[in-house]
């Protein structure tokens, strides 16, 4: 075999495994005061968000790496990355998609991503996130009129300086832990929504992510807000190219939810995994966390976990106002020697407050599967109640599923509720499958959506259909 | 804190007749205590009750000198009267008497082995602490296929003469093939303040059945730290039930290995806590070998101001196929300043495995209340009824049924 048949053999193995040429400027490796400030000059930015980055930064050097977790990974030289890179047409902005780099436009049509026609079609508003800018939004129009605002996260801190500052860091402060202020630091872009008084966003807003240039830590920045009565379904999806370093992603998400209002956070990760020997892939370590500030609101987290080579993240719910709700759903499967650490947090402080926490773990190959979560229901939260259930499936024996619930109830009016099984998939029920004329793989494929089914419910129609099949792709070749 | 341990430890080996060699034994086991200091939250295992918080804040003046060379009397009052009984009775920590008198005293064997290093690995500071501070070591032997006719209670008390002392005590127990012991902890403390740290050993050869039962019912403030290792070989039965009501704070800690194929593990726990009370067990059960089992219920009813936690662990082996683990915790909060923590953990790596957890926490059912005071009970009624009937789920897993009765009664429950 030559080295292109070669190279085209290697393809196969990931779908998503290509990357785009475009040059790129990069700010100068490493991390100090200097890049951060290149990093808010490039932006354009005022001058209080460029104390903001240089306050996490100074609280940064104070902080520690976490080393809790259960995947350990080799040690990250912060000095060796880059923490800022944009694709080059970027530095005079685009004012319509005709104008975009016709490379990047094909980046994304290999994706499937409907920026033009087909996003009309589907009835999807795309911030597409291209490394680490945002490179076009579309169905402007249609959300202006609603009074929404959703664009990129660089361009809100322009715009829209005031709901920024009101908002951003309330969530995840600048003070938090080292991978959430280091994105503070040193974040690059990301979207921002805004969903004004009243009003039920009328379609699904989605954001692409992507990384591509080599050694660039994504640093990615979302600011969900959803005024009061309102109401805003949020996907997010994650495919990454191919590549033999690891790269670092410690993105964070806020969401913020004031009276009656509701939040939907839907994600399907599918970023590089790393060969089947280990080697490569992202770390996907990732700060999560909304707040339900106002009476009666809610949040939900959905998430789909395929990808990575390690995945760390637990999507919270921190319910203050009285009556929240906060939802959890998670599938997470793991292969080869893939790593996940992942859960949810529902902490518990408004009167009558609600959670429930569906989590569904797969673990095959030589991957390790861990499930950490925390319920914490306050002395003052009366009446709360959280149910929770963790199921694992393990495929061989050279695979773990680990769950580490935290359960803590300092409120004599509220119940909490836990489960968690660990199983196979047993013989009987592949048995009966095959009998039945499907092949192995299949009946694995149909046993394990059967198994996902409560969460792959909760997804919107959409991803539904691309979560199904990855879960279906993400198994392949652990039956035998 | 050093200066002290240093002083007090030289003041026992004044008072003592340990070897050279087990004076530097002891001595290592004191320099690693030194370095460690007592556990605290930033340790996982110590998260949710911090021991040396507690220790500061009810002992402000902690001794570990405690004079062995001097013999106690001891109290017959606090004796078990219902129930034939072998006895080992610790009175400060001091072995005072052992008495296997309704046994064959052929088949059973004390040894002394105050020597003895620590044959598994750890990093609980509070089994080197005990290891520096222990007096002797007696190691009790059942003899092949001899089972004991009576239980063994082991009486634990002080006197008034001790105060603010840290008590160590250890014992080894080895179970030959096909013989069974009936062991019952006794807690019987009249005497305030006193950190009482008890470390357990137990070997469990093939066909061997114990059966560990620790009641800690009469209100007192000391503070107890309970150690038991159990390493369970083919076919060997474990069964351990604790009842932890009555001290300031107590801590049951058990790691059970099961080393041997068929081998199984049982704990049952009941918290039953009030005023100020804080108590933890803490489980590790590590399945080793294809075709184990174990199961766990625990269960707390907590009153004012009291909190109870409970972490149980269970690891599978990629090699243990097979096995079977269960693990259930719940908790009924009586008021609102108890608190309940619970960190039920699975971490497996085999695939044919059966294993689940479970855990529940809330107040009583109201709708329970409801029907029982329909039917004529008054509302105290009712809530005692329905305590009465979740405690004595647990006490109906106690295999022995003598001493089932017993524990009914020290409980004061309703069959």
């Amino acid at each position: 075999m030559d080295t292109r048949e070669k190279d085209i053999e290697k393809l196969k193995d990931y779908k998503y495994g290509f990357t785009t040429d475009i040059e790129n400027i990069k700010a100068p490796k490493g991390l100090n005061e200097d890049v951060i400030k290149f990093i808010s000059n490039i932006k354009k930015e005022p001058q209080w968000m460029l104390d903001f980055r240089l306050k996490a930064y100074e609280r940064l050097k104070l902080l520690k790496e976490p080393n809790w977790q259960k995947p350990k990974y080799p040690k990250i030289d912060y000095q060796d990355l880059y923490y800022y890179s944009a694709p080059k047409s970027m530095k005079d902005k685009p004012k319509s998609l005709d104008e975009l780099d016709p490379k990047l436009l094909e980046t994304y049509k290999k994706l499937g991503i409907p920026l033009q026609e087909q996003a009309r079609l589907n009835g999807i508003a795309v911030d597409a996130v291209f490394d680490s800018v945002s490179v076009a939004t579309t169905f402007k129009g249609e959300l202006t009129k609603h009074g929404i605002i959703f664009c990129s996260m660089s361009e809100a801190i322009q715009k829209h300086p005031d709901l920024v500052k009101k908002y951003l860091g309330t969530v995840i402060p600048v003070t938090d832990h080292f991978f959430a202020t280091l994105n503070s630091a040193v974040f690059t872009d990301g979207s921002f929504v805004y969903i004004p008084e009243g009003v039920k966003c009328p379609m699904e807003l989605s954001t692409y992510f992507r990384i591509n240039a080599s050694e660039t830590g994504q640093f990615e920045r979302t600011l969900i807000i959803a005024d009061k009565r309102s109401y805003v379904s949020y996907l997010e999806g994650c495919t990454a190219p191919m590549r033999d370093e690891n790269q670092l992603h410690a993105a964070n998400v806020e969401l913020i939810a004031l009276d009656d209002a509701e939040i939907k956070y839907s994600t399907v990760q599918n970023w590089y995994p790393g060969d089947e020997n280990g080697k490569g892939g992202i770390y996907n370590f990732v700060t999560k966390r909304g707040l339900c500030k106002g009476k009666n609101s809610k949040i939900s987290w959905t998430q789909v976990e395929t990808g990575s080579a390690i995945t760390w993240k637990y999507p919270s719910c921190i319910l203050k106002g009285d009556n929240s709700i906060g939802e959890f759903y998670s599938i997470a499967i793991t292969n080869n020697h893939q790593k996940a650490d992942t859960g949810t947090k529902m902490i518990h402080l408004g009167k009558n407050t609600k959670s429930k926490i569906i989590s569904k773990g797969i673990s095959a190959g030589f991957s390790d599967m861990t499930y950490r979560g925390l319920v914490d229901i306050n002395s003052k939260a009366k009446n709360s109640s959280n149910y929770t259930q963790c199921d694992s499936l393990l495929m061989g024996n050279k695979c773990g599923a680990h769950t580490v619930p935290y359960i803590k109830n300092k409120n004599f009016d509220s119940n909490i509720a836990h489960e968690a099984t660990t199983s196979k998939i047993s013989e009987e029920q592949l048995h009966y499958c095959q009998q039945r004329g499907l092949n192995p793989e299949e009946a694995v494929g149909l046993i394990v959506n059967g198994f996902c089914k409560e969460v792959l419910q909760q997804l919107p129609m959409e991803f539904a259909v691309e979560a199904q099949k990855l879960v279906g792709i993400s198994l392949e070749g652990s039956v035998g | 804190m050093s200066e002290q341990l240093q002083s007090d430890f030289s003041k026992i080996v004044k008072t003592s007749k340990f070897s050279n060699e087990e004076i530097q034994l002891k001595k290592n086991f004191l320099n690693n205590f030194i370095k460690k200091g007592f556990p605290n939250r930033k340790q996982e295992d110590w998260k949710f009750l911090d021991i040396s918080q507690i220790i500061k804040k009810s002992i402000s003046d902690l001794s570990f000198f405690n004079d062995y060379s001097q013999s106690n009397k001891i109290d017959p009052s606090i004796f078990v009267n219902d129930l034939e009984h072998n006895k080992i009775i610790f009175i400060n920590g001091r072995i005072e008497k052992i008495d296997f008198n309704f046994e064959d005293q052929n088949k059973i064997e004390i040894i002394d082995e105050t020597e003895k290093d620590i044959s598994f690995d750890y990093e609980n500071s509070l089994i080197d602490l005990n290891s520096a501070f222990t007096d002797k070591v007696f190691k009790i032997l059942i003899k092949k296929n001899y089972s004991l006719k009576k239980p063994l209670i082991i009486y634990h008390s002080t006197n008034d003469k001790l105060k603010s002392t840290n008590i160590n005590l250890r014992l080894d127990f080895e179970l030959g093939e096909n013989s069974c012991l009936k062991l019952i902890d006794y807690f019987a403390n009249n005497t305030a303040k006193n950190f009482i740290n008890i470390f357990y050993n137990f070997n469990l050869e093939k066909d061997s059945i114990l059966k560990n039962y620790k009641i800690d019912k009469l209100r007192n403030d000391n503070l107890k730290y309970s150690f038991n290792n159990i390493e369970q070989g083919n076919n060997s039965i474990s069964e351990t039930f604790i009842l932890s009501a009555g001290s300031d704070y107590f801590k049951n800690e058990i790691n059970c290995n099961l080393n041997g194929e068929y081998s199984s593990a049982f704990i049952n726990g009941i918290f039953s806590l009030k005023e100020n009370q804080q108590h933890e067990i803490r489980t590790t059960i590590n399945h080793l070998v294809e075709n184990t089992k174990s199961y766990q219920l625990i269960k707390s009813v907590l009153g004012k101001n009291s909190k109870s936690a409970y972490q149980g662990r269970i690891f599978v082996n990629s090699k243990a196929q097979k096995t079977d683990g269960y693990q259930l915790s719940k908790a009924i909060l009586l008021d609102e300043t108890s608190e309940f923590n619970a960190k039920p953990e699975l971490e497996i790596y085999a695939d044919d495995v059966k294993c689940s957890h479970g855990s529940a926490s809330g107040s009583l059912d109201e709708n329970s209340i409801f029907y029982l005071m329909s039917r004529g009970l008054n509302y105290q009624q009712s809530k005692d009824l329905l305590i009465n009937g979740f405690l004595m789920d647990v006490v109906e897993k106690i295999t022995d049924v003598e001493i089932k009765n017993l524990i009914t009664n020290i409980i004061g429950l309703k069959q």
